[in-house]
C-alpha cells in the first residue's frame, strides 16, 4: 500500500506550493499512471511518494505519505530505500556514476544494502535478465547510449526489489522492445504485489499497464478514475495530455463523416 | 545550404570493442527532412555525432557540399550543423534562459540587435520568451529540452540535428517541436531527427532511415518504410509500425502511417 494523504508540498525557496492536497492511494498490487501537462507536479509528486522530498530534496511538506499503513516521516532512510524506489526521468542522473561496469551499477544498490554475496549476484542476474541487457554487463556504464543506460537504471532499481515503486517516465528513451520488458518487468511485480505509481506521456503505454489514471493540473489532482475511462476523457487534451493513439484515432473518424459501417470496423480493427 | 555525405562510414568506441556503425553510406540532401530511427543502442546518436565533428570516423568519410570535413574542427563545423543533444543536462551551462541562448550566436560574431533578434526568434519558436530571466534549472525537465532547442535554432544553421527532441514533452511540447520542425523546414533548412515517437516520424518527416546494429537497413519515405512489407525488417530492430499503419492494413486500406492518412483512405 502507497497513499499520500492531503499532500501539499512547496520547494525550498518557491514562492508557492507545486503540489496542492493530494490525496491518492494504491492498494497491493495497483498501478496508478499519472498524467499531466509539463509542469503539472507529476516529477514532484514523484518525489513526494517515494520519500525523497522533503527529506532529500529539502522544501516543506504537509500531510503524510504511508507505506504499508506506516507513516514514513521517523523512518530511517535504509528503511524507507528498502520499501520504495524510485526511477528517475533522466537515467543521467540515476546512475551512480562509481562504477566501471553495467554489473557493478546493477549491484550497488544491493550491495549497499549489505546483502549476502550470493543473493546479490542472484538478484543482479535475474534484474539483468528481465530487461535482456545481461550482453551489456562488462559494458561502462557511461558509453551506453540513453535508452541502454535507462535499462540499467531500472534493473539497478529491480535488483533492489523494492515493495513498491514510483517511476517518473520510465521508458521516455527506450524503443518499443524496450518499453515492452520494462512493462512485462512491471506486470510481474504487480503480481507479487507491488504498488506502483507512474508518470508518462505514453498514453498507449497507461492504457495496458494501469488500473487507474490521475490527470494532475497545477499541482491538483483534476480527476482520477479507471484507466479506461479517464484516458478517453474529452478534457485530457485540453489539460495537455496526448490522448492514447486509439482513442484519438476514433475520434478523427468519428470527425470524418465516415458511414457507420466504416466506423463499426474501425471499432473492430482497434479492438482486434 | 549544405549536402551532407557519409561514405562508408564505420566508428568503434575507443575503450570497446563495440562496433558502432559499420559502413555506412546515406546522402542527405539540403532541406530534407529526415528521421533517423532504430532501437536501443543501435548507432543513431553515433551517427549524427560524426555530422558536426563531435566524434570522427574509424574509417569512412564525411562530406559537407562534397568535401571531406575530416580536417575541419568543430568549432568550424558547428556553423553549418546545430545538434541538440538527447539529455539537455549535457547542454545547459548558463544562469539564465537568454544567455544559455546568448552563447551560440555570440561565439559566431553576432552582437548587438543581431544578437537580440536571433535570440528572440529562437525563444519565441520554442515558446520560452517569457522565461528569459528564468535559471534554466527552474525550468523542468521539458522546458529545459526546449531551451537548448532553442539554444541551437539561435545559431541560425543549415542543418539542424535533434536527438529525441519530443522525450519527456507533453502534448504542447511535442506540438512546438513539430512546429519548430516545420518552420526550419520552410526555411530551407535540412531537418535530421532520432526519435523513438513512430508516430511524431510518420507525421513530421518526409523520409525514414532505419539503423539496425550500425547499418543503415530501411531507408525511404515513411509510407514505404511503414507498409506491410517491411515490418518484417523493422520487427526484427525491435521497432513496430505506428498504429494507424497497423489498423489501415487491418482494414485493407494499406498500412497508412498517420491517422490523417488512414481516415483519408477510409473515406476515399
Amino acid at each position: 500500500m502507497l497513499a499520500l494523504e492531503h499532500v501539499s508540498y512547496r520547494y525550498a525557496g518557491a514562492p508557492r506550493p507545486s503540489l496542492h492536497e493530494i490525496d491518492v492511494a494504491l492498494a497491493d498490487g495497483e498501478v496508478l499512471g499519472v498524467v499531466g501537462a509539463s509542469g503539472a507536479g507529476k516529477t514532484t509528486l514523484c518525489l513526494v511518494a517515494s520519500g525523497l522530498a522533503p527529506r532529500t530534496v529539502g522544501g516543506s511538506l504537509s500531510g503524510r505519505l504511508l507505506l504499508d499503513a506506516g507513516d514514513v516521516a521517523g523512518w530511517p532512510i535504509h528503511r524507507l530505500a528498502g520499501t520504495v524506489a524510485i526511477a528517475f526521468a533522466n537515467p543521467a542522473t540515476q546512475l551512480s556514476g562509481v562504477t566501471g561496469t553495467v554489473y557493478e551499477e546493477v549491484a550497488f544498490g544491493p550491495m549497499n544494502l549489505g546483502l549476502p554475496r550470493d543473493e546479490i549476484i542472484e538478484r543482479c542476474a535475474s534484474a539483468l535478465e528481465q530487461l535482456a541487457i545481461a550482453d551489456l554487463a562488462d559494458r561502462h556504464p557511461a558509453r551506453l547510449s540513453g535508452g541502454q543506460q535507462q535499462l540499467v537504471a531500472l534493473a539497478g532499481m529491480l535488483a533492489m526489489r523494492p515493495r513498491h515503486l514510483v517511476l517518473d517516465e520510465p521508458t521516455a528513451q527506450l524503443d518499443p522492445a524496450g518499453t515492452a520488458l520494462v512493462a512485462a518487468a512491471l506486470s510481474r511485480l504487480v503480481a507479487g504485489g507491488a504498488s506502483i505509481l507512474l508518470t508518462e506521456h505514453k498514453t498507449d503505454l497507461l492504457a495496458r499497464l494501469c488500473s487507474r489514471v490521475a490527470v494532475l493540473d497545477g499541482g491538483r489532482v483534476a480527476f482520477e478514475g479507471p484507466a479506461v475511462v479517464v484516458l478517453s476523457d474529452p478534457r485530457l487534451a485540453e489539460l495537455g495530455v496526448t490522448p492514447p493513439a486509439a482513442d484519438r484515432l476514433r475520434q478523427a473518424a468519428s470527425e470524418a463523416d465516415l458511414a457507420a459501417a466504416t466506423l463499426q470496423r474501425v471499432d473492430e480493427a482497434l479492438a482486434g | 545550404m549544405t549536402d551532407l555525405r557519409l561514405e562508408g562510414l564505420t566508428y568503434r568506441y575507443p575503450a570497446g570493442s563495440v562496433m558502432a556503425l559499420r559502413e555506412v553510406d546515406l546522402a542527405i540532401g539540403s532541406g530534407q527532412r529526415v528521421a533517423i530511427i532504430g532501437q536501443n543502442g543501435s548507432g543513431k546518436s553515433t551517427l549524427v555525432r560524426h555530422l558536426n565533428g563531435l566524434l570522427r570516423p574509424t574509417s569512412g568519410r564525411v562530406r559537407h557540399d562534397g568535401e571531406d570535413v575530416a580536417h575541419r574542427t568543430v568549432a568550424q563545423l558547428a556553423r553549418s550543423v546545430g545538434l541538440v543533444f538527447q539529455d539537455p543536462e549535457r547542454q545547459i551551462f548558463s544562469g539564465s534562459v537568454a544567455a544559455e541562448v546568448e552563447f551560440g550566436p555570440r561565439n559566431l560574431g553576432l552582437r548587438g540587435a543581431a544578437l537580440q533578434d536571433a535570440v528572440s526568434e529562437a525563444l519565441a519558436r520554442v515558446g520560452l520568451e517569457a522565461a528569459r530571466r528564468t535559471n534554466p534549472y527552474d525550468l523542468g525537465q521539458s522546458g529545459r529540452k526546449l531551451l537548448t532547442l532553442a539554444s541551437v535554432l539561435a545559431m541560425r544553421t543549415p542543418v539542424l540535428v535533434l536527438d529525441e527532441p519530443t522525450t519527456g514533452q507533453d502534448r504542447r511540447g511535442t506540438e512546438i517541436v513539430r512546429r519548430v520542425v516545420a518552420t526550419a523546414s520552410a526555411e530551407g533548412r535540412t531537418v535530421i531527427a532520432i526519435s523513438h515517437d513512430m508516430e511524431f516520424v510518420a507525421s513530421t518527416f518526409d523520409r525514414v532511415v532505419v539503423l539496425g546494429e550500425g547499418r543503415v537497413v530501411l531507408d525511404g519515405t515513411p509510407a514505404e518504410v511503414f507498409a506491410e512489407g517491411a515490418w518484417e525488417m523493422l520487427r526484427a530492430t525491435n521497432l513496430e509500425p505506428p498504429l494507424p499503419a497497423l489498423i489501415g492494413a487491418r482494414l485493407g486500406v494499406g498500412a497508412t502511417p498517420t491517422i490523417e492518412a488512414l481516415v483519408g483512405a477510409l473515406r476515399a
